[in-house]
């Protein structure tokens, strides 16, 4: 099968689920760039796992498509091959070694013996390979799901949740991991409720709520939607304060200091410089992409918990 | 095809079940051949009945009933690991990753029903192997003989083996309809051990319901090996070796089907 240049890896069309009255997934669209990781974010129900169960043929959607490629998932010849899927931590059977349920599977994907053992190796389980899975910790049945999903070194990857339950250890691990996958070129879907366990791995962003997609862009894109914070310090406190009141900066005082939110350090300095005021420090704090995901997935009846800076029409 | 059934296969083999159900069963079956080849035998001399609920019986007619314990008590067994082949899916969660590896359900179906076919085989051998092992000596001491040598009590151990094989498919079907895995098991202990018991000496003592008894699976299997403790007990029509084989891949099929158009056409969450 031959795809083309311009196709993307999954594609998602007005993608609509309805269990009874409750809308689940409501007329979502998105696309997963071929070679790119993409973090598809939300809390927890937003409607991540059903999405990725339409995209994989498990669910049936109530309206709208999906498709792997140039075509829905249950239409290819041999979807595992073209898919790898990690989808729940816990659905192995207990009485199963880790190998033996990647051999089960091998078969209908195609794969031998021999490449079982390489994944399970690649994953770090070779040492309890044959270890029946009844014993295996959540972080190891997580690592035997991404062993399943590499079984036959797919060009497209989906994975649900993968840091659920890990110790930190693990979720370094799984960042590595994924940037390996990554590196090889592949194309990714990973979800996530927790932007930070994706952040530093993910190239695009699909973010949804409520069953609806609330913000798709690269990485770098929803970045410029964070806030600047910058720390700023100088002997003459009552100058500073003017200063950042002249410019209607939000700060508030921290330490011998002030934290001013949403302006960049070069901007205070600046400011600072042109006033002829004194600085002993002035520190940019980055920017908190977590707090634009929480902005971007709030419940549009609360209003946002961080002070008043919302961007107009983005927070829904 | 070929690939979904060596899948089949792995599943089972690479789990600890099959083997534990099959000994237990290898086990009940020979104990109760030994009981009951002792209970016929018991009052056979004097004409007076056997032991209490056990009808009294001599020579052939007593060895094929001991042996029939294949399919009368023993079809629990086949009907139980065979449900199991899709129950223990839903159970472990594991029905997802089957269903991404090969999407077409009915393919998925189709080769648990056809890896029932060899399971249900052993099954039925070791369940042959263990009436005789456990009625045979006690036909041959307290009774008239073991006949084993026999045609009709050939008849009754092969054609037992091969319903077992049946039995199997129809447990896996059922398995598909009934996916709890709890449930099922319980729906298949109560109708085996006492609905059908029941159903089948009551529908034959009342006269115009007779002939419905003989369609029930369990009597539609008897007829099959040609034999049945249950036939023993009363005086039920049994149909003949064809139509109990018709009937008995009819329920198999019609399982099947249902479940292919009701569970397994649902949503996977």
């Amino acid at each position: 099968m031959v795809l083309g240049m311009s196709t993307a890896a999954i594609t998602v069309e007005g993608l609509t689920k309805h269990f009874g009255p409750v809308t689940a997934v409501d007329d979502l669209s998105f696309t997963v760039r071929t070679g790119a990781v993409t973090g598809f974010l939300g809390p927890n129900g937003s409607g991540k796992t059903t999405t990725l169960r339409m995209v994989l043929g498990l669910m049936r959607p109530s309206a709208g498509r999906a498709q792997v490629g140039d075509r829905p998932y249950v239409e290819h010849a041999r979807p595992g091959r073209v898919v790898g899927a990690a989808l729940e931590a816990s659905s192995f059977h207990p009485g199963r070694s880790g190998l033996d349920h990647l051999r089960v599977y091998a078969p209908q994907v195609g794969v031998s013996d021999a490449r079982c053992r390489e994944v399970i190796d690649l994953v770090g389980l070779g040492a309890a390979a044959s270890r029946r899975v009844s014993g295996y910790s959540m972080g190891m049945r997580q690592r035997l799901g991404l062993a399943t999903a590499l079984l036959t070194d797919p060009p497209t990857i989906v994975l649900d949740e993968p840091a659920n339950g890990l110790d930190p250890e693990g979720i370094v691990w799984l960042r590595g991991f994924l940037r390996h996958l990554a590196e090889e070129g592949r194309s990714v879907l990973v979800s996530s409720h927790v932007l930070g366990e994706v952040q530093s791995t993910v190239d695009d962003v699909v973010v949804i709520a409520r069953g609806r997609l609330v913000h798709a862009s690269s990485l770098a894109e929803l970045a410029d939607l964070a806030e600047h914070t910058t720390y700023v310090e100088g002997p003459d406190r009552g100058a500073v304060a003017r200063l950042l009141e002249q410019h209607g900066w939000s700060a508030e005082v921290r330490g011998a200091g002030w934290m001013v939110a949403d302006a960049t350090a070069p901007l205070v300095g600046g400011a600072a410089h042109a006033a002829g005021v004194e600085l002993h420090e002035l520190t940019p704090r980055g920017r908190d992409l977590e707090e634009v995901f929480l902005r971007l997935t709030a419940p549009p009846t609360t209003p946002p918990t961080t002070p008043p800076t919302t961007q107009g029409g983005d927070a829904r | 095809m070929r690939a979904a059934l060596l899948t089949e296969y792995r599943k089972l083999v690479s789990t600890r079940f099959w083997w534990i159900l099959l000994i237990v069963m290898a086990g009940y079956l020979a104990f109760l051949a030994a009981v009951i080849a002792f209970s016929v035998n018991a009052g056979s001399g004097d004409g007076s009945g056997g032991a209490p609920g056990v009808p009294a019986s001599s020579g052939v007619e007593a060895a094929t009933i001991v042996y029939s314990l294949i399919n009368a008590i023993g079809y629990v067994f086949p009907l139980v690991i065979g449900s199991l082949a899709m129950t223990s899916e839903f159970r472990h969660g594991t029905i997802t990753q089957s269903l991404l590896v090969e999407p077409r359900r009915g393919v998925l179906l189709a080769a648990k029903l056809l890896a029932a076919v060899p399971l249900g085989l052993l099954y039925g051998v070791v369940a042959c192997v263990a009436v005789v092992v456990g009625g045979a000596p006690v036909l041959a001491l307290a009774g008239d003989g073991a006949f084993l040598g026999d045609s009709e009590v050939l008849q009754v151990l092969v054609y037992g083996a091969l319903v077992t094989v049946v039995w199997a498919a129809i447990g896996v079907a059922f398995g598909a309809l009934v996916t709890n895995q709890v449930a099922a098991i319980v729906v298949i202990i109560a109708f085996t051990q006492f609905v059908e018991p029941i159903a089948r000496v009551g529908l034959a003592s009342v006269d115009d319901l007779a002939g419905a008894a003989a369609y029930l699976p369990g009597a539609a299997a008897d007829a099959v090996i040609g034999a049945s403790f249950f036939a023993s007990m009363g005086s039920a029509e049994v149909l003949s070796r064809g139509a109990g084989i018709v009937v008995l891949l009819a329920y198999a099929g019609a399982l099947a089907l249902l479940a292919r158009w009701t569970t397994l056409r649902r949503d996977l969450g």
